[in-house]
C-alpha cells in the first residue's frame, strides 16, 4: 500500500530581548548556574509577573512577516503541572487567545513552491533546566533559563515529507533571524523543535493517529526522528499494528524513537487565565510601529537578488538565507568593478567554504565586503589570475594582509609581458621534444601539459590566456 | 506583648529589629525627615514578606522561610519610619474565619479567650485590639480584613482591589486579594492607607489611580448621603442581637442627614458557591510553588520525585488548605471547567452587575459585617459550610472588587459586632469619612477589653 506521511511543527523560539518575559533579569546564555534567577523566576512566595513588551513587540514582527492576524487583546494562562525546573509549578503561557492567529510560510520543496499553514504563536515562558550529570544520583536545577521569553509558532499537518519538514523549518529559521527576534542558536537551544507524525493511506482524507517527537536540536536529527517514526509507523500498521497517540524522545546515538508518554498519564494542565496578569492589549500605534521596524523579508530579497542583480535561484537563494550573508553581497557588489555573478561566486563558495569549515559566522569573519571587493577588482584589472586569488584569499583570511598588501609583499603580480611569456615558453618547448611531438601527432589535449609547465615555471603568475595563445601559435607554426 | 502571649497573637517578635527600627525612627524625628507615621508601632500579617525576618503564612511548609526580599507594603511602611513590632498569626495560607488554621495554633479574642477573633487576620486584630500596636496590616481575599475588625470590636479597611500593592504578599487568590489595614478607628486607617496605598510597576494588577490624601474628607458633612441597605443583608442568617445593632447604628448616620434606602442585590446568594470555585481555583494553582525543591518544608523521608512532592505536601499543608487545593484541582480540570470555573466568572460578573446597579441608588451601602458575633474556638471546625457561611456580607465584595470598610457598631453581651460600609471604586475616602463620623458620635471604638487597658 502506497502511505502518504502528515506531518505539523510545533517551534520554540526563544526571543531575543535583554531581560526575561516577566521579570527584570538578564537572559544571557551561559552564565553559572542560578546567577542569572531573581525573586521572581524562582518563584517566592509573593512574587508577581510584569510583561516585557519588548517581547510582545517580537511576537507582533513575526506575526506580521508570516501575514497573520494580530490579535490585538491576548490573554495569558497559567498551565499547571509539577516539575522541578518549573519554579511556580505552572507555566504562564498563552491558551485561548494568543497573539498571533493564522498566517503562512511558503516552502521550496524542490518541484516548485508549497504554503505551510501556520495555526498560532503564542507567548510563553521558558522552564530552567535539570542537570543529570555530576550530582551523585541527585538532580541538579539551573534557573537561569527560567522567565526566557519564547514564541511557540504552531503549524498546520501541511508537510508531506521529512525534506518538507526541513525545508520549513530552514524557512522559519532564516526569518526569525531575519526579524531579528531570535539568534536561531541551535546548539543553545534557542530554536527547538517538535514534530507531530502521522501516515495515512494516500488518498484517505482523514489524519491518522500521531505521535509527537520532543525538543530535538539540529535539522539533521529532525530529519532522522521523522524518517525513522514515519517508517515504524508504517511498519506497525502494515503488521496489524495501531499507532498509539504518545510523546516520544528521539536517540540520535541509535537513531531511533522510543516512547516518553502516553496519552493516559498525559497531564490535565488546568489551564485557566492568570489572574496575576490582565489581557494585553496592543494598540494600532504598537503595531504599526511593529510594522516599521520589519526588515525586508528573505523572500523579497531573493526575489530582488535574481531581478536586479540577475542571479540565478540557486545562488539567490543561498545568498539570502542569513541576513548578514546578503548585506555583505550587496556591500561587495557596490565597492567592486566585478559582476554580481563574480560576486556571488565568491560569497557562495569561497567565503562559504572557510566558514564552514572554521564553524564561522560571516560576521565574524577577517574578511569585510571591502577587501573581497579589492581581491575582484585585481582579477578583474588583470594584476592577478583567478588561481592565484584564491591563495590571496586565503592569505586575507589567515589575517595576513589585504589583497593589494599580498599582492605587492609576495609579487603576486601576473605576467603579461609578452617577451617575459615568450621565454619562458620557448624555454618549456625546449625541453619537451617528445610532447610536441605527440601534439603535432594530433594529441591535442597535450597543450595542457605545456600550460602546467608555463605555469610552473612562473609561480602560477602567467597569464593562463596569453599562455594559451602562445603555446598554440609556436607548436601549430612548427618552428 | 510578652504578657499578652496567650493571645497568641503572634507568629514572630523580633525585639532587636523593632529596636533598631525605633532607633532609626527616633534619628528621623530628631533630624526632621519624619513623616506622619514614624515611630508608630505597627504589626504585620506573617503574610506579607519581611526581608531578614520569618515569613510563615500560618504554616509548616513556610516554617523555615526567611525572605531575601520586602514587600512593597512593608518597603513603603519602613519608609514611613514606622516600627514593626512583630509578624501576626493568621489563617494558613489566609484560608480560614477564625484563625484556627494555624500551623502556629489559634488567637483568642481578646474580649472572650475562649473565643476565636475571626479570621483570616486574626492576629493582627487581636494584636490591635488587645492595643499590643497601634496598628496592623492584614489581607482580605473574602472578609480577612473586615470579620476579624468586627469580630474584635476594631476598624477594618479592604480597600479597592489593585489599589494597595500586592508583590511580597503571599498569594491565596490572585484576583480577590487585597491588602489592607486593622486600626483602632477610621482616622488611623486613614492615615495608614495614605503609607501603603499606591501604584507599584511589580503588580501587573495594581492601578495607575492618583491617590488622595485619605485624611483631608475625614469631617466633610454626610448630609444627604443615601445608604442603601440590601434586603439580602437583613434576611434570613442574620442573628438578631447583631441585627439591632446595625439598626441602632444606621440610626447615628440617620442623625448627621443620611437617607436609608431598600435596595436589592439578587445574586447575593450566590456569593459563597462563586467564591468557593474562584478561590480555591486559583489557590490550587498559587499553592503549587510549595514543593519542597527550592525553600520552605521538605519532608525528610522521601523514596523519588513525586513521592518528595507528595510527601512534602502532605506533611506541610493543613486540612483547611488541602481541601481548598482539591476543590480547586477539581474546579479546573478538564471536563469540569466550564461547569465549575466559567460558570462562577459568569456569576462574579452578575454579582458585580448588582452593585453597579445598586450605586446608580445609592451613595454606599451598609449592612451587618457579619451574621453573628465571635463563636467559641473549635464550634465550627468540624463543619466548613457553617464557617464559610460566617463570610456571607463580605465575599461579594471581593468578588466585584469594592472596597469596604468594618467598623464597630456596638455590643451583644461583651461582644462587639461590625458595621459594613461599601462603596464604589477607589470610594476610600468617602468611607473613611463616614466611619469618622460615626467615630465621633459613638464610643464603640474606644472600648478596650478587660486585662488590656
Amino acid at each position: 500500500m502506497a502511505w502518504e506521511t502528515v506531518i505539523g511543527l510545533e517551534v520554540h523560539v526563544q526571543l531575543s530581548t535583554n531581560s526575561k518575559i516577566f521579570s527584570g533579569a538578564s537572559t544571557s546564555y551561559g552564565a553559572k548556574p542560578n546567577t542569572q534567577a531573581c525573586e521572581v523566576d524562582i518563584a517566592l512566595p509573593g512574587v508577581l509577573p510584569v510583561m516585557n513588551k519588548e517581547a510582545a513587540r517580537k511576537a507582533v514582527k513575526f506575526g506580521l512577516s508570516v501575514e497573520s492576524e494580530i490579535n490585538q487583546r491576548s490573554v495569558f494562562a497559567r498551565k499547571n503541572y509539577f516539575y522541578p525546573d518549573l519554579p511556580k509549578g505552572y507555566q504562564i503561557s498563552q491558551y485561548e487567545l494568543p497573539i498571533v492567529v493564522g498566517g503562512h510560510l511558503t516552502i521550496d520543496t524542490g518541484s516548485g513552491e508549497k504554503r505551510i499553514g501556520i495555526t498560532r504563536a503564542h507567548l510563553e515562558e521558558d522552564a530552567g533546566k535539570s542537570l543529570h550529570e555530576d550530582f551523585h544520583g541527585m538532580t541538579g536545577i539551573d534557573l537561569n533559563r527560567a522567565g526566557t521569553p519564547l514564541l511557540e509558532i504552531v503549524s498546520e499537518p501541511d508537510m508531506r515529507s521529512p525534506a518538507e519538514a526541513i525545508a520549513y523549518l530552514r524557512k522559519l529559521h532564516t526569518l526569525v533571524r531575519y526579524l531579528e527576534i531570535c539568534d536561531g542558536n541551535m546548539q543553545e537551544g534557542s530554536f527547538r523543535c517538535d514534530a507531530n507524525v502521522s501516515v495515512r493511506p494516500q488518498g484517505e482524507t482523514e489524519l491518522g493517529t500521531r505521535t509527537e517527537l520532543k525538543n530535538i536540536n539540529s535539522f539533521k536529527f529532525i530529519e532522522k526522528a521523522i524518517e525513522f517514526e514515519v517508517e515504524r509507523q508504517i511498519d506497525l500498521i502494515e503488521d496489524g499494528g495501531t499507532v498509539v497517540q504518545e510523546t516520544r524522545l528521539y536517540d540520535p546515538s541509535r537513531n531511533e524513537t522510543r516512547p516518553m508518554r502516553t496519552k493516559e498519564d498525559a497531564h490535565d494542565y488546568r489551564y485557566f487565565p492568570d489572574p496575576d496578569l490582565p489581557p494585553m492589549e496592543l494598540d494600532d500605534q504598537f503595531i504599526d510601529s511593529a510594522r516599521q521596524q520589519l526588515p525586508e523579508l528573505p523572500d523579497t530579497k531573493r526575489h530582488r537578488f535574481m531581478e536586479q542583480h540577475g542571479l540565478g535561484p540557486a545562488d539567490a537563494y543561498q545568498l539570502t538565507s542569513d541576513k548578514a550573508t546578503a548585506d555583505f553581497f550587496e556591500a561587495v557588489l557596490e565597492q567592486t568593478r566585478g559582476d554580481a555573478k563574480t560576486v556571488a561566486n565568491w560569497v557562495n563558495s569561497e567565503l562559504a567554504g572557510y566558514l564552514n569549515e572554521a564553524n564561522m559566522v560571516i560576521e565574524s569573519a577577517r574578511i569585510d565586503p571591502g577587501m573581497l571587493a579589492e581581491l575582484i577588482d585585481r582579477i578583474e584589472d588583470g594584476t592577478i589570475s583567478g588561481k592565484i586569488a584564491k591563495d590571496v584569499f586565503r592569505s586575507m583570511w589567515n589575517g595576513e594582509g589585504t589583497a593589494d598588501e599580498l599582492i605587492e609583499t609576495k609579487a603576486l603580480r601576473q605576467i603579461t609581458d609578452s617577451g617575459e611569456l615568450e621565454k619562458v615558453v620557448d624555454d618549456v618547448l625546449s625541453r619537451s621534444r617528445e610532447q610536441i611531438e605527440q601534439y603535432r601527432g594530433g594529441q591535442t589535449k597535450v597543450l595542457g601539459y605545456f600550460v602546467g609547465q608555463v605555469m610552473k615555471a612562473t609561480q602560477g603568475k602567467a597569464n593562463p590566456q596569453q599562455v594559451n595563445e602562445l603555446l598554440k601559435q609556436k607548436l601549430e607554426s612548427g618552428d | 506583648m510578652e504578657r499578652h502571649r496567650a493571645l497568641n497573637a503572634f507568629i514572630t517578635v523580633d525585639p532587636e529589629f523593632s529596636l533598631n527600627q525605633a532607633r532609626a525612627a527616633d534619628e528621623m524625628l530628631k533630624n526632621g525627615g519624619s513623616r506622619p507615621l514614624t515611630g508608630i508601632p505597627i504589626a504585620h500579617k506573617d503574610i506579607f514578606c519581611t526581608k531578614g525576618v520569618l515569613t510563615t503564612c500560618g504554616s509548616k511548609i513556610l516554617s523555615n522561610f526567611v525572605p531575601p526580599y520586602d514587600a512593597t507594603l512593608i518597603k513603603r511602611c519602613y519608609e514611613e519610619g514606622m516600627v514593626t513590632l512583630g509578624k501576626t498569626n493568621m489563617d494558613e495560607f489566609a484560608m480560614g474565619s477564625s484563625n484556627e488554621t494555624s500551623y502556629f495554633g489559634p488567637v483568642r479574642n481578646p474580649w472572650d479567650q475562649v473565643r476565636v477573633p475571626g479570621g483570616s487576620s486574626g492576629g493582627s486584630a487581636a494584636a490591635v485590639t488587645a492595643r499590643l500596636c497601634a496598628a496592623a496590616t492584614g489581607t482580605d481575599t473574602g472578609g480577612s480584613i473586615r470579620q476579624p475588625a468586627a469580630l474584635c470590636g476594631i476598624t477594618g479597611l479592604k480597600p479597592t482591589y489593585g489599589r494597595v500593592s500586592r508583590y511580597g504578599m503571599v498569594a491565596f487568590a490572585s484576583s480577590l486579594d487585597q491588602g489592607g489595614v486593622l486600626t483602632q478607628s477610621a482616622e488611623d486607617a486613614a492615615l495608614l492607607l495614605n503609607v501603603i496605598a499606591g501604584f507599584d510597576p511589580m503588580d501587573s494588577t495594581s492601578v495607575e489611580e492618583p491617590v488622595p490624601d485619605y485624611g483631608s474628607e475625614l469631617k466633610d458633612d454626610i448630609d444627604g448621603l443615601k445608604i442603601g441597605l440590601p434586603k439580602q443583608y437583613f434576611g434570613e442568617g442574620l442573628s438578631q442581637e447583631v441585627g439591632v445593632l446595625v439598626r441602632d447604628a444606621l440610626r447615628v448616620l440617620e442623625n448627621h442627614g443620611a437617607f436609608l434606602i431598600d435596595i436589592d442585590l439578587p445574586n447575593s446568594e450566590l456569593c459563597v458557591p462563586c467564591y468557593y470555585v474562584i478561590a480555591p481555583s486559583e489557590a490550587s494553582s498559587n499553592l503549587s510553588r510549595f514543593d519542597g525543591v527550592r525553600y520552605g518544608y521538605r519532608s525528610e523521608d522521601y523514596e523519588d520525585l513525586v513521592d518528595m512532592y507528595m510527601r512534602t505536601r502532605a506533611e506541610g499543608f493543613g486540612d483547611e488548605v488541602k481541601r481548598r487545593i482539591m476543590i480547586g484541582t477539581y474546579a479546573l480540570s478538564a471536563g469540569y471547567y466550564d461547569a465549575y470555573y466559567l460558570k462562577a466568572q459568569k456569576l462574579r460578573r452578575l454579582i458585580t452587575q448588582d452593585f453597579e446597579r445598586a450605586f446608580e441608588l445609592c451613595d454606599v451601602i451598609a449592612g451587618p459585617t457579619t451574621p453573628t458575633a465571635a463563636f467559641e474556638i473549635g464550634a465550627k471546625t468540624a463543619d466548613p459550610i457553617s464557617m464559610y457561611l460566617n463570610d456571607i456580607y463580605t465575599i461579594s465584595v471581593n468578588l466585584s472588587g469594592l472596597p469596604a470598610l468594618s467598623v464597630p457598631a456596638g455590643f451583644t453581651g461583651d461582644l462587639p459586632a461590625g458595621l459594613q460600609l461599601i462603596g464604589p471604586y477607589f470610594s476610600e475616602s468617602r468611607l473613611l469619612n463616614i466611619g469618622h463620623r460615626f467615630q465621633m458620635d459613638t464610643e464603640w471604638h474606644r472600648r478596650i477589653p478587660g486585662g488590656f487597658e
